[in-house]
């Protein structure tokens, strides 16, 4: 099949071939991760309504398809279909741009996600930055948003959203120095490396080996500002439907609206995905003799991706200064000292480190 | 032509063009944004000279924190372009030279590197980002600790600045409960007895009434 490829290749570009064969595959690569991306977004949106339904003791959806699964097609239909509407006096450029700096960010972390040993698209040294650097960029797309539409209400929805996605940043990166120090590595697949390593994971209990359980406040610190950086329940104050009305996209509609939630969602995954490759050992089997492999890194995910939902079942939404006390006063104070002891550890002759 | 060079070109063209929006967009937001692409393709660039490690750092302070506050403040300006453009003309001339002297400055920097042999340095195998990592907790500690003073200097110069005192963040809007619980209605209410007044045609028509 390959040198079929070749050959064909060679016969009509001739040596421009393998460059173009480079992009045309990684083409490929991508695509391969975004579909089944979007495609376990959209039946997300599903199992939280299921699983909000359940924890309410509701059924949730179940008309469209068996057991409502065909639901979140129903809905990206209607999206697809319904007008876009732009108000006036809104900045028109900046109105439309604003849903593809949300989401575009969103999605290019995903180049750098390892899924396993050898399957990721870009194994480059400095991943961790990577995801943190594009990973800062996804707030102009709720900004924007907010100041384009020239609504007071969206103002207000992404003045609040910067504010906390800012102040969470810091926690969430002063979470990972701590990691990084322990690894010595900025690159994702060595971190999930040194977690199959220690005296835990001699004796078959691999997932006491992982990075959760030495860096546990760390962990807690980073899950909780992921969850605040996505805007979710209950630190939704960007969108408080109780106070200003959507927040910042208050006046989409349509697809433009869709692009805001799908670019929420893949963050969702996201940092469920990155807790799990960071904290809970990627895709390394919990105990020994089990092999490893990416279903481990999914379930993991899904597991957190759980606690998503479950806090937004569980929650009352933070009063936004207690949002800000919270970021600054509790979680950043925390990881440094927690920085600290690690480093400290890391000096004594009990390092586990090694 | 090779593929690197290309995108050179195509990341310095956005950029310049980026740049020269900065200061001709009309829009203050726009402005910031037009910043923001160039620091974006400069990020672009640096990683075409295999620079990662600054390049991350560029998107991740600059891009990702230091413009967004700026955007933050942007936005919430109301702003008279008319008044702002006022004084162009007259302080062109200074501006001008100020531009000329940078200009001429820069080019006698390059210049000096054009007439030397071109410095290539070979890039080392290790990963860039260990390497400067080593070099900032070896070599140049002092100053890279120093430079970490500073900056806390700075915060707490800011915090200072605008810190006024009393319980709480916020000073004066902190109110304590338990003064709330204790105010009394004769705190809050006075209740003033007046002479019954009569009021006069004219003002009954209006519907306002006199005390």
């Amino acid at each position: 099949m390959e040198e079929m490829i070749a050959q064909f290749g060679n016969q009509w570009f001739g040596a421009a071939w393998p460059s173009l064969w480079l992009v045309i595959w990684t083409l490929i690569k991508i695509i391969a991760i975004v579909a089944p991306l979007l495609l376990s977004v959209a039946y997300l949106t599903y199992a939280e309504r299921k699983v909000l339904g359940y924890m309410h003791s509701r059924l949730g959806p179940n008309r469209v398809g068996p057991w409502g699964l065909v639901q979140p097609i129903a809905d990206g239909l209607k999206l697809l279909l319904k007008e876009i509407i732009c108000p006036s006096w809104a900045n028109r450029r900046l109105y439309f741009i604003a849903p593809t700096l949300a989401f575009a960010p969103a999605l290019a972390v995903w180049a750098v996600v390892p899924f396993s040993d050898a399957l990721v698209l870009a194994n480059i040294d400095a991943s961790l930055l990577y995801v943190l650097a594009i990973g800062s960029m996804s707030v102009y797309g709720v900004v924007l948003a907010g100041w384009a539409s020239n609504s007071k209400y969206a103002f207000l929805g992404s003045m609040r959203a910067a504010a906390q996605i800012v102040s969470y940043e810091i926690a969430m990166g002063f979470a990972l120095v701590a990691v990084l120090m322990v690894s010595g590595s900025l690159n994702l697949t060595e971190i999930v490396h040194m977690q199959q390593k220690g005296w835990f994971a001699e004796r078959g209990l691999s997932f006491l080996s992982w990075n959760w359980l030495p860096l546990l406040p760390l962990f807690v610190v980073y899950f909780i500002s992921g969850v605040a950086e996505t805007n979710r329940a209950p630190f939704d104050v960007a969108e408080g439907e109780s106070e200003i009305v959507a927040g910042f996209h208050i006046d989409y509609s349509g697809m433009a609206f869709a692009i805001f939630f799908l670019a929420e969602y893949t963050e969702m995954i996201l940092v469920a995905v990155l807790t799990s490759l960071i904290f809970l050992g990627g895709w390394d089997a919990p105990f020994a003799g089990l092999p490893d492999s990416a279903w481990w890194l999914i379930g993991k995910a899904c597991l957190m991706l759980f606690f998503f939902l479950w806090f937004r079942a569980s929650f009352p939404r933070y009063r936004y200064d207690h949002i800000m006390r919270l970021g600054w006063k509790v979680f950043i104070p925390l990881t440094v000292v927690w920085i600290f002891v690690v480093g400290i550890w890391m000096l004594t002759p009990w390092n586990i480190w090694k | 032509m090779d593929f690197k060079t290309l995108l050179f070109f195509f990341l310095a063209t956005i950029l310049i063009v980026a740049a020269l929006r900065v200061i001709t967009a009309r829009n203050p937001v726009h402005a910031v944004l037009f910043l923001i692409l160039a620091f974006f393709s400069a990020a672009g660039i640096w990683l075409l000279l295999e620079a990662e490690f600054l390049a991350m750092v560029l998107v991740m302070v600059y891009i990702g924190a230091v413009m967004v506050l700026f955007l933050f403040v942007v936005m919430m300006l109301d702003l008279d372009f008319d008044q702002l453009r006022q004084g162009f003309w007259r302080y062109l001339p200074l501006g001008a030279l100020v531009g000329f002297v940078i200009v001429l400055e820069m080019g006698a920097v390059l210049a000096h590197r054009i007439f030397q042999e071109s410095i290539v340095v070979p890039m080392p195998e290790e990963s860039n980002t260990r390497l400067l990592g080593m070099l900032l907790s070896t070599d140049f500690v002092y100053p890279f600790e120093l430079a970490a003073v500073l900056l806390l200097v700075a915060i707490v110069a800011a915090v200072a600045l605008t810190h006024r005192g009393g319980k709480g963040s916020s000073g004066a809007l902190v109110i304590d409960p338990a003064d709330q619980i204790r105010v009394e209605a004769k705190d809050r209410l006075r209740i003033v007895k007046m002479p019954i007044t009569r009021e006069d045609a004219t003002n009954e028509q209006s519907g306002e009434k006199k005390p």
